[in-house]
């Protein structure tokens, strides 16, 4: 019997349900997609743990949450050294900045101008602190526009703000000379792009509450354009209508059909794969400099500027860029994790699937770009996994600001030492970085290249195959390889060793010693004997080989007396729980 | 691609042949004909062959091709779709292909395709110059722009006219003789003895009985078929008149681990006044007696309950339970004929629109309802299966005919539960036996494809159901099964238009009357050839021996995009990606073959 553990933080919701014969039906609903059953014999106990758990997965307190009590036995320098392991500074000089062009900004080293940008910001070099100051204050939360990716062989900047404060007729010169500066600091094109990664509507709403888009009668030389992604309210409602459709029993073929259309989740996630790959196209076919912007600059924003350095810049396509990527368009300019991913008990319309919607927009281009990825699909949904844990320093607090407040440093541990730990797990067998033809990605985002993402919705579901990747295999097969060929460089070079001695006309008893435990036979059978441990083995047979019980075409419960063996099913079947 | 091959490897018969004959040359150069089915030719058969002969349109038949093809050559231009270069050359029709030559300079080798896959032709003139839009049967779309208004018209119809001719043993197969292959090779890989001999292995309760050696028993069943061993042939005779088209109950497979087998039939003929016959009765009687004891039996009919009572009302029906003792019914209606081939046409225009939003496209999806199709075949599949091996029981699988969506489930319960069917001989085997010997009709079911205009009357994609449903388990179980999706993309479009033979026919009968064995190559020849291997095998397979069960949950069905889209979008990232594959594990066999050669130069002390 194994032991099944939930993290109180993973659980979104828990729910009791009518008394039955056989007790207290009780499901949790976690934050990863898990689904739990049980039946607790006794409605007082059931009532008793439906009330613990409502507790423990609401905490009021950033300190009461896993990461302030996590103690994975590391001392303090090792910790430190963690949090060191991503280093944006670094990444920005990796980029090419600062340069003739960019340069660092000193403006919000104290977060004087705006609380949700990191300290350090990379503008225009002709931009002045006067200019910055003015246009922050035309700009929604002060989030005037930063540099977030430079293009070095284009000589083009993505950059990325919030909403002018323009409402019908409102201007502001130093915005309108930051966006210059923006456009003169490309030598090459004069024109620039701004994105308002919002649908039309939405936006000319908001010039009603002063707030708005830029007029392009306003700013010379840029060209504005909508991209129409939806508010944080339609991705939250469309992922609860998508788990619905998916949380169904005896789903059929059509009203999944019908239900993942009209939950509108992928067509969300082609909204935001669309705009990713506007941008890249404004970069490398015009090359004219982009400025990305939503409402407040946080969410739609982030999605679309990681996502087109991810298409642009083949370094984010691997294990540390990825995480460099993350820690630079999400973390540091403030995408609000805690309150997307509802870590404390606050409102819950600030949760949103912001962050997953983009994890799925890249597990769409590992599908169709297969060998441009050095990580796989496990380590996105490790990652996802642990935006929710908080279980790691990284995604708690909204901000960089909160973040020291909290000490997060000193008092948690970073998630990304662990990951590069674990690396192997996390490799794609198929990586080939050398191939040029990857170097920037072109998706195509024809309708019925997007598919629902079973892995990631139905992870914790025994029943729904695949249930073992083939990338897992391929892996332990390369690893193999790898092995055996170092073995026979091994053998060779002991053999030419044995022969130089041999021709001396030295042959020892030790010498021969030395060479028989690692005759060929012996090795190449530890080897294997390791290799059983992994997939090609009877292991795995009995994982491929399924109990149709675990599948639902059975008719023949009812036309014999004998009744089917009791299935443990996470999600649909019941699991019991004694108090 | 088997249809488009180079012609400078091999030289192509000539589609002329002198005027009077009633076969062309190439086939009368052929080997005597001799039936490898030792049929004694009853003056009815004969009949029915020269039908074959001259084909449902008799001017076919007889007819030259030269009289068929209009235009020789015209000057072209042929696009091919996304990520394939366009081709400029000189066209040319010949009796059986459209092959396009380019220019002295090209490097380019002769572009090549066989009439018969085109599907449905469409033609466009303007100015001085015409367009040919040709739609083919493996659901390629072709364009050819060319030089002369006049040229387009005579070549689109020659297209037309040589694409559609009916007639068997005038098409290409009886033609095709390429390099390395001999005629007459693989034909006798799979014959109703070799399975019989592994059944035999198991257990005794089974015979080979030859009641059907001319076919007189039941015309679509092969010439020998596995039945119980207490029934004698005069009762299978008797049997067969009481089912439609003769198709008395026989073994599909026998499941040793469980003692059970899996039978198929056509329905009973019941009628009206629910008639009954005594061997037939007798038959299913012996079919539990010889299993494990107690062991009952389950009938799975592929229509509804309803449905299977109003057959009744034209002479057919279901079994009463009162006749059959043991035996259980159980209604599985799955859809068949005209609604699956429409599902199949609407899937595919659904296919061809690249521009369509996500709710236009999810919702086509749905209204195809082809993923449903899937669901349900392999959930019947399942339920058999099931039957056997965790109810002990035996099953007895059919629809109306019995010879579609029956065949669907037998093949498709076989390869969940048995091994040896998943791999490639295995699966090439299970193909032959249950497919092709066992009378799917692929003549009428495959006469046309996605493409087509015209109304359907017999077509319909079953086979390409099967394939696809093979396609979902071998994507949940990816190490399962010893062949890859290339095969089954092989098989689907050879099923439609082929230069081999394998597929030609409705029947062992008609097979057997043309000749087909001696006179063409097979497919499975072709196949197995070295250097298909690799685009063909899974490089991940390894051995299991446990029955696979699929889940059929729609979030676990997916859109076969291999087979689907497998001409919208550029191959190019997968197919690396699966040379990648392919180069690990073949550099993992070479590490590990190198092993002993480093031995072997070990010193010896």
């Amino acid at each position: 019997m194994t032991v099944e553990m939930i993290l109180h933080h993973h659980i979104a919701s828990v729910e009791k349900l009518a008394l039955t014969t056989s007790g207290c039906p009780l499901v949790i609903q976690c934050k990863n997609f898990r689904i739990v059953h049980f039946i607790v014999p006794r409605e007082r106990d059931c009532h008793d743990i439906y009330n613990s758990l409502l507790q423990l997965s609401k905490q009021a307190k950033y300190e009461d949450l896993y990461a302030f009590s996590y103690n994975p036995k590391q001392n303090d320098s090792e910790r430190l050294r963690g949090w060191q392991l991503i280093d944006l500074a670094e990444e920005y000089k990796r980029m090419g900045v600062p340069n003739s062009n960019w340069q660092l900004s000193d403006a919000n080293r104290e977060y004087k101008i705006c609380e949700t940008y990191p300290r350090e910001l990379y503008v225009p070099r002709i931009a002045s602190k006067p200019i910055i100051v003015g246009s922050s204050k035309f700009r929604s939360k002060g989030r005037f526009p930063v540099l977030s990716y430079y293009h070095r062989e284009k000589e083009a900047a993505v950059c990325r703000c919030s909403q002018p404060l323009s409402g019908f007729s409102a201007r502001c010169l130093e915005d309108e000379h930051l966006l210059q500066a923006i456009s003169k600091a490309n030598p090459v094109n004069r024109y620039m792009y701004v994105m308002d990664t919002r649908p039309k509507l939405n936006a000319m709403a908001n010039r009603a509450a002063g707030k708005g888009y830029e007029n392009e009668d306003n700013y010379s030389n840029i060209r504005f354009q909508f991209v129409g992604i939806e508010n944080i309210h339609v991705m939250r409602s469309s992922l609860q209508k998508l788990l619905e459709v998916n949380g169904t029993k005896g789903l059929s073929v059509n009203d999944f059909y019908s239900g993942l259309e009209s939950s509108g989740w992928l067509r969300h996630i082609k909204a935001v794969m669309d705009a990713a790959i506007f941008l890249t196209k404004a970069i490398m076919i015009e090359n004219a400099s982009v400025l990305v912007h939503c409402s407040d600059g946080w969410d739609r924003t982030s999605q679309v500027c990681s996502l087109g350095s991810l298409l642009l810049d083949s370094f984010y396509r691997t294990i540390r860029g990825f995480m460099v990527l993350i820690e630079k368009d999400w973390i540091s300019f403030g995408h609000k994790f805690s309150e997307r991913c509802g870590h404390l008990d606050s409102d819950p319309k600030e949760v949103s699937p912001v962050f997953t919607q983009f994890l799925e927009c890249v597990w769409h281009l590992t599908e169709q770009f297969p060998q441009a990825f050095e990580f796989n699909e496990a380590f996105l949904l490790q990652i996802h996994e642990h935006i929710y844990s908080c279980q790691f320093g990284n995604f708690l607090g909204n901000c960089q600001k909160e973040r020291e407040e909290l000490k997060l440093k000193e008092k948690t541990y970073s998630l990304w030492p662990f990951l590069l730990d674990d690396q192997k797990k996390y490799l794609n067998p198929l990586y080939s970085p050398k191939s040029q033809a990857v170097a920037v990605l072109e998706p195509n985002t024809v309708s019925f290249n997007f598919k629902f993402w079973r892995n990631m919705y139905h992870q914790f579901d025994r029943t729904l195959h695949p249930r073992q990747s083939v990338f897992n295999i391929i892996m332990n097969m390369n690893e193999q390889n790898k092995q055996l060929e170092n073995d026979i460089k091994d053998l060779e070079s002991k053999i030419k060793q044995h022969k130089n001695k041999q021709t001396d006309g030295v042959l020892t008893k030790e010498l021969l010693h030395s060479v028989r435990p690692e005759s060929p036979t012996l090795k190449t059978s530890l080897c294997f004997k390791e290799q059983t441990l992994l997939p090609v083995n009877d292991a795995l047979r009995t994982i491929e080989g399924s109990n149709p019980a675990d599948n639902r075409y059975s008719e023949y419960a009812e036309e014999f007396s004998k009744s089917e063996p009791a299935v443990v099913s996470l999600e649909y079947g019941v699991a019991r729980m004694t108090c | 691609m088997p249809a488009t091959q180079s012609l400078k490897k091999r030289k192509i018969v000539s589609a002329s042949c002198d005027s009077g004959t009633s076969c062309p040359a190439g086939v009368a150069s052929c080997p005597a004909s001799s039936c490898p089915f030792r049929s004694p030719r009853s003056p009815r058969l004969k009949l029915l062959e020269s039908a074959l002969l001259l084909g449902p349109r008799p001017t076919a038949g007889g007819m030259e091709f030269s009289e068929l093809i209009r235009t020789g050559r015209a000057q072209a231009e042929l696009l091919r779709g996304p990520g394939a270069p366009p081709l400029r050359g000189t066209l040319c029709v010949t009796g059986h292909h459209l092959l396009l030559s380019p220019g002295p300079q090209a490097t380019s080798d002769l572009w090549l395709l066989l009439l018969r896959s085109v599907d449905s032709i469409e033609k466009r003139v303007a100015g001085d110059s015409g367009t040919i839009t040709l739609r083919c049967k493996d659901l390629r779309v072709l364009q050819l722009d060319i030089e002369g208004v006049e040229a387009t018209l005579d070549i689109a119809r020659s297209i037309e006219a040589l694409s559609s001719l009916e007639s068997v043993i005038t098409s290409f197969p009886f033609f095709y003789r390429p390099k390395g292959l001999r005629l007459g090779d693989a034909w006798h890989f799979h014959p109703p003895e070799h399975y019989y001999k592994r059944v035999a292995r198991e257990t005794n309760a089974w015979r080979l009985s030859e009641v059907n050696e001319d076919f007189s028993v039941c015309p679509s069943y092969p010439r020998a078929v596995i039945v119980p061993r207490a029934v004698d042939d005069d009762a299978l005779a008797r049997s067969a008149r009481f089912r439609q088209g003769g198709r008395f109950p026989v073994l599909s497979y026998h499941h040793a681990p469980s003692g059970t087998v899996l039978l198929r039939s056509s329905q009973p003929l019941t009628g009206p006044q629910k008639r009954r016959c005594a061997e037939d009765e007798e038959l299913l009687r012996a079919v539990l007696a010889g299993a494990r004891p107690g062991a009952r039996g389950f009938i799975v009919d592929t229509r509804s309950a309803q449905a299977a009572k109003q057959a009744r009302m034209t002479g057919g029906g279901t079994e009463a339970k009162a006749a059959y003792p043991g035996w259980k019914r159980l209604h599985r209606p799955m859809e068949r004929g005209r609604p699956l081939q429409e599902s199949f046409v609407r899937l595919v225009e659904a296919c061809g629109d690249l521009e369509q939003s996500m709710d236009r496209w999810l919702s086509r999806l749905e209204g195809c309802r082809w993923l449903a199709h899937v669901k349900e075949a392999l959930s019947t599949a399942c339920l058999a299966a099931q039957g056997m091996e965790r109810e002990g029981a035996c099953i007895l699988v059919h629809g109306a005919e019995g010879t579609d969506s029956t065949l669907l489930v037998t093949s498709l319960a076989q390869l969940i539960l048995d091994p040896l069917s998943r791999t490639m001989t295995g699966f090439q085997e299970l193909v032959e036996r249950e497919w092709i010997q066992a009378g799917h009709p692929f003549q009428l079911r495959c006469a046309h494809s996605a493409f087509s205009h015209a109304r359907p009357k017999h077509e319909a994609p079953t086979f390409l159901l099967f394939l696809d449903c093979v396609w979902q388990l071998g994507r949940q179980f990816p190490l399962s099964l010893e062949f890859g999706e290339g095969l089954l993309l092989a098989l689907f479009e050879h099923a439609y238009a082929s230069p081999f033979g394998t597929f030609l026919c409705n029947s062992e009968k008609e097979r057997c009357l043309c000749e087909v064995r001696t006179r063409t190559h097979s497919l499975w020849s072709g196949l197995n050839q070295p250097k298909e291997q690799r685009k063909l095998r899974n490089p991940l397979y390894v051995l299991n021996p446990l029955a696979i069960w699929p889940s059929v949950e729609p979030q676990s069905l997916r859109l076969w995009q291999g087979l689907f889209l497998r001409w919208t979008r550029p191959p190019e990232p997968s197919e690396a990606a699966w040379e990648k594959v392919w180069q690990i594990v073949t550099d993992k066999e070479k590490t590990e073959g190198s092993q002993p050669t480093v031995s072997a130069s070990e010193p010896q002390p």
